[in-house]
């Protein structure tokens, strides 16, 4: 029997850390992602965890305490957002490059400047090459759920990456929703005990971690890190099919709403598919054949599975909540029209819309303006400008 | 999607309107219901406008934005009244609840024609005499509740007694005047 509750995002990644009972977090604050820790603290303080918890004075020290406390052979944990993510940046392509395991919270928020403490998604995607898996997550229930299944695929021999559970701050990471949660003993006989192969505090096997790897070595580390991120695939399916024989909820590379017909649909990330989803609940009854595709997984990049649902829709938007500032379309957007390409869907009209940045609300007046351009560009056969914008004030489209 | 309720709560900073939609939201999950509370976070001050939000439904809600057209409105300050457009979008068979001590015959001239049921309640006067302070948030939980019918005062009173003796473990003296905040709020709206 799972434990109906109501709960901020925040809170129930919190909860999913206190039921995993991790050997190490370590964290500094930012916005919005502050709860996490705070209320993590208070779990070691009132003896709920036995968590050695480490209050760093910066993000560059909690990333650079992760690495240490997990090549030391530690479950090791932390939480961040935007210019913490930032702070961290060195240490997150050493924490993936030593194949840690570290599970983070991303909590969604612009990257400044300017000075901004609202949700985008600026920075997971500006972290989108540094080796993490990411899991994006619609409500605090996927938040939730990602974090234990995190744990599990981060962990697993054939991956041993780090992951970053990503969900939209303030939308999702503050405000109180409906939850079914695990039983704590569940939870734990899921995630199992950490039992590293290689680790520094073992006294039987002398390692070193993080020499120099000159040029006749460090091809082909990184060739075996990419091979980590295209094994991942395999144990993210295997680890979300056992969460479902656990929980009833079925999580998959991407989840396809009303898209068995679908003429337009949009392709978008986190908090915003549920919004997408009540407005196609609302377009149906109208008879426009629209549908939602939501990545759950960014990287490893669900390219195949996302081909295969576009390939007999008319037109797909791809909404990304990052301006990619290379001129051409967001970072969600790239990725989506190469599948594409490569996959050889080339019939489906293909349009990008920036939104939500730093904060800008969405609602579902917008979300059906872009599926009426859907259809606009299926009756006119002509998508015109691809790259555009949703929301914006007294700009262009 | 008819059974589904949205309400948004106009306050300023520090007289607890998130607060308040936080704990309307508990109390409607409480009675089986799919619930969201969220506030709209902005550079955060004392006595600033703000504003935070309910969504109270039978099925699993789906939406993740603002509410534009809401069902409810409430006004924990009626000094907004001056400088926030708080009945933009407001349903016309829907209320807007307001704590003033003024009837609501003498606010609806400063609801920008707003032909809906407007109520009012004087929740100053109830908390203070109650808590023995200033805290609205209280009494204008009630009078949602009142307003808006979305569940039977009986099981809310009910509910809020435990949830304010969990809140207030550690001042349990706090209880009865919060709980008789309540009473008077559900009995004194004017304008139903």
């Amino acid at each position: 029997m799972s434990i109906r509750d109501r709960l901020s995002g925040n809170e129930a990644v919190a909860n999913a850390m206190r039921q995993i009972n991790p050997d190490v977090v370590a964290a500094f604050p930012i916005t919005p992602s502050t709860e996490v820790p705070q209320y993590f603290s208070t779990f070691v303080n009132n003896g709920a965890v036995d968590t050695e918890f480490v209050p760093v004075e910066s993000e560059h020290s909690a990333m650079s305490a992760c690495i240490g406390a997990s090549s030391a052979g530690g479950r090791v944990m932390t939480a961040t957002s935007a210019n913490g993510l930032s702070l961290m940046w060195e240490m997150l392509y050493i924490a993936s490059s030593l194949r840690l395991p570290i599970v983070m919270a991303c909590v969604n928020r612009a990257v400044s400047g300017p000075l901004n403490i609202h949700n985008d998604h600026s920075d997971s995607m500006g972290a989108r090459d540094s080796g993490w898996i990411q899991l994006y997550s619609e409500t605090n229930q996927e938040a939730y759920d990602n974090f234990i299944m995190a744990t599990r695929i981060a962990e697993h021999k054939d991956v041993q990456l780090p992951v970053m559970v990503c969900y939209d701050g303030f939308i999702t990471s503050h405000s109180i929703e409906n939850i079914e949660l695990l039983e704590d003993d569940k939870v734990k006989e899921f995630v199992g005990a950490h039992r590293p192969e290689h680790y520094l505090l073992n006294r039987e096997e002398p390692i070193a971690v993080g020499p120099l790897d000159v040029q006749p070595y460090l091809f082909e580390h990184k060739y075996q890190q990419a091979s980590g991120m295209r094994n991942a695939r395999k144990v993210i399916q295997e680890v979300s099919e056992e969460f479902e024989k656990l929980t009833g909820r079925k999580y998959e590379f991407i989840e396809k709403y009303q898209m068995d017909d679908a003429e337009v649909a949009i392709v978008v990330l986190n908090s915003t598919a549920g919004t997408a989803k009540y407005v196609v609940d609302t377009l149906r009854k109208q008879g426009v054949k629209a549908g939602v595709v939501k990545p759950r997984t960014f990287r490893p990049f669900p390219g195949e599975e996302i081909a295969e649902a576009l390939k007999n829709v008319k037109a797909v938007a791809v909404l990304d909540k990052a301006d990619g500032l290379n001129g051409v379309g967001g970072p969600l957007f790239t990725d989506v029209t190469s599948a594409m390409m490569v996959n050889g869907v080339l019939d489906t009209k293909v349009v990008n819309y920036i939104y939500g940045i730093g904060g800008r609300d969405v609602k579902a007046d917008d979300i059906e303006k872009v599926y009426r351009d859907l259809q606009e560009i299926v009756s006119s056969g002509k998508v015109g400008n691809a790259y555009r914008y949703l929301g914006l004030k007294g700009g262009r489209d | 999607m008819s059974n589904l309720v949205e309400i948004r709560w106009h306050g300023r900073g520090g007289q607890g309107a998130k607060t308040a939609s936080l704990l309307l939201a508990d109390a409607a999950f409480n009675t089986g219901k799919f619930i969201q509370g969220f506030p709209e976070y902005g550079p955060e001050r004392m006595g600033a406008p703000i504003t935070a939000y309910n969504r109270i439904s039978d099925e699993r809600i789906k939406i993740h934005s603002n509410i534009y057209e809401p069902d409810y409105v409430v006004v924990v300050d009626d000094t907004l009244l001056e400088c926030v457009d708080v009945t933009a979008g407001l349903k016309e068979e829907g209320a807007i609840v307001i704590n003033t001590t003024k009837t609501p015959d003498e606010v609806r001239p400063l609801l920008k024609g707003y032909k809906g049921k407007v109520c009012t309640v004087d929740a100053k006067t109830i908390s203070e005499e109650t808590l023995g302070r200033y805290f609205p948030n209280t009494p204008m939980l009630a009078a949602i509740v009142k307003v808006s019918g979305i569940m039977e005062e009986e099981v809310f009173l009910k509910d809020m007694e435990s949830s304010f003796a969990h809140k207030f473990a550690k001042k349990p003296e706090v209880i009865p005047g919060n709980m008789e905040a309540l009473k008077r709020a559900l009995n004194e709206v004017q304008g139903l």
